[in-house]
């Protein structure tokens, strides 16, 4: 995953600038965007924001499963587990490399999700507290993911876009296997049910929140949107989502926790209940349950590695100056 | 147990416990390219762990599976070498102690290929494959740390002089050895010394690092009898099949 937009966009777009105007146009025509074209600076900006941002989610999202890897429940489970997690390492580097083709060196990315300047997306700041979590992180989260992701193998740049193809990929590889866990659980003992049951408790609302705040508050829908980086607006995001994931749930046997869930068989969707907004914005403030924790984490491992990296570069330093004399 | 039995678990159990620590490290290391690498390193370490012990419950017919035997023996009942039970440390403390295993491993594994027990050349064979590469990648490793800065090289020497007296135990036969070897099903340890001595004492020297003096050699392991790290490594990797003994996962 896992792209949440919520940043807007840096300035507007100076359209008397004739380069501006064949830049539209291309747009228009459904022409991608490449490294070495000219793009606005402001369409620059927010795509480096948007693929840094998601590239963190990618690597930050490591961590709540991360958790998991040592105490999985068996060596099948552990090693599909610790394949998925490094496959959201894969993930990481390969839109650090797409981010960095529009200009901006991955440590510099790096640095600013250190210094908390970057965002990453928020459901990664939610505990993973037993193993149904992990069961549905993959479920939901990658199933979010994948909803969010497949319209950005359309989006109007062309690193990103095919980045995302391959990674689409992926994330329905761990989509499934994150619900094969929930079945599992679901279909297993009284005390298994209850783990996957509390799991969907706590993890329905923040997934549903992934989309990003509702369409009336989001100030950069409208540009991202007419750039094409952004093909679907969030509510029509997360509708789908919904309309996807509650049968999905009836399935397992769970139950979904909103009162007003219910199938409107005049618009084809279902209708639920009102998002907790307050929330949605408490934790991308940084009071969410693991917000400290996860960052810390990512600086512990920069800093504490600083010694390994220095001592890389200081051998390839070494050999070069060998190679020069030999 | 029969002594084959207990000979197909030592390779299976010392490549699980190293498997298990290395895949505590992922998210966590200096460089994000290499938590994609220790990855890799734990995810072949485990498919051979569960060919070994898939294999060893086969032989012994008592309807244990490779997570009957994982998640469901006390730590006496492991016969991993003591040199994958220390602690991760450091990057160095992982690199040599990586390094130490990966080479041993290389070596027994190309012996094994010669079993007359032809399940146990095939597992052999495969995971020597992937042997090979993981030493490529610790040896790699211990050239640029020892070689790299003044700190890097004094954290490498210390992890060597620290693993070294968990190293011997690689090269010690005992009485299941003995008969292995005698059935041509496995082989004599004290054959793979000097090949493994060898090639680390160059790889230690092209590190700019000393080899440790000889020392007292730690070792048990194989027979069950571990050092204190082995039983918080279990009880954090068994702790959700023993809560719910009668579960599928
Ligand atoms: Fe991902
Ligand atoms: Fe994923």
């Amino acid at each position: 995953m896992y792209t949440q937009m919520s940043d807007g966009i840096d300035g507007q777009p100076n359209a008397s600038d004739e380069r501006e105007r064949a830049f539209e146009r291309r747009l228009e025509r459904g022409v991608k965007i490449e490294p070495p074209d000219w793009m606005p600076e402001p369409y620059r900006k927010t795509l480096v924001r948007q693929i840094s941002q998601h590239a963190h989610s990618e690597i930050v999202g490591m961590l709540p499963e991360g958790n998991w890897i040592t105490r999985a429940p068996s060596l099948q489970r552990k090693v599909i587990l610790l394949a998925k997690v490094q496959d959201e390492a894969g993930h990481g580097l390969y839109l650090y490399s797409a981010a960095e083709t529009l200009g901006t060196p991955r440590d510099d990315m790096i640095a600013a999700l250190h210094a908390g300047k970057a965002k990453y997306s928020s459901i990664f700041n939610y505990a993973t507290l037993t193993w149904a979590d992990v069961g549905a992180i993959g479920w939901l989260v990658d199933g979010a993911a994948i909803i969010n992701q497949i319209p950005l193998t359309r989006c109007s740049y062309g690193p990103y876009a095919r980045g995302m193809v391959r990674i689409c990929k992926e994330e329905s590889f761990h989509q499934r296997q994150g619900f094969d866990i929930m079945w599992k659980l679901a279909h297993g003992t009284p005390a298994q049910h209850a783990m996957a049951q509390d799991a969907l408790d706590r993890w329905w609302w923040p997934a549903v929140m992934m989309f990003g705040p509702p369409d009336a508050e989001s100030t950069h829908n409208r540009q991202s949107l007419k750039w094409k980086i952004k093909i679907f607006t969030n509510d029509e995001l997360r509708q789908k989502f919904i309309d996807q994931t509650v049968p999905q749930a009836e399935r397992l046997g769970l139950k979904i926790p909103d009162e007003q869930l219910r199938w409107n068989e005049r618009t084809q969707h279902y209708e639920f209940g009102p998002i907790d907004w307050e929330e949605f914005y408490r934790v991308i403030r940084g009071d969410g349950p693991c917000n400290k924790d996860r960052l810390q984490a990512r600086i512990d491992a920069w800093e504490e590695g600083a010694w390994v990296r220095e001592a890389a570069a200081a051998y390839a330093r070494k050999q070069a100056e060998r190679g020069a004399v030999a | 147990m029969s002594s084959h039995v207990e000979y197909v678990l030592r390779f299976g159990d010392s490549a699980l416990v190293l498997a298990q620590q290395l895949s505590g490290l992922v998210a966590h290391s200096p460089i994000m390219e290499e938590d994609v690498a220790i990855a890799n390193v734990s995810l072949d370490l485990f498919g051979q762990a569960r060919l070994w012990l898939g294999y060893a419950g086969e032989l012994e017919g008592a309807g244990r599976d490779e997570d009957r035997l994982a998640f469901h023996r006390d730590a006496s009942e492991f016969r991993n070498v003591l040199l994958v039970e220390r602690p991760n440390g450091d990057f160095a403390s992982t690199t040599v102690r990586g390094y130490f295993y990966d080479l041993w491993s290389y070596l027994a594994l190309g012996n094994l290929t010669q079993s007359l027990d032809r399940r146990i050349a095939a597992i052999a064979e495969k995971s020597r494959k992937e042997t090979a590469y993981h030493l490529r990648r610790s040896e790699d490793w211990l050239v640029r740390l020892g070689d790299g800065t003044e700190e890097s090289h004094a954290r490498a020497q210390r992890a060597a002089s620290e693993l070294w007296p968990y190293t011997g135990e690689l090269f010690m036969g005992d009485d299941v050895d003995v008969e292995m070897a005698r059935q041509g099903i496995g082989f004599d340890p004290e054959r793979v010394r000097e090949p493994w001595l060898e090639r680390a004492r160059l790889a230690l020297a092209t590190a700019t690092l000393d080899v440790p003096g000889d020392s007292w050699m730690q070792h048990g392991g194989k027979q069950g009898v571990h050092t204190e790290a082995l039983g918080y490594l279990l009880a954090e990797m068994q702790v959700l099949p023993r809560s719910i003994p009668e579960a599928v996962w």
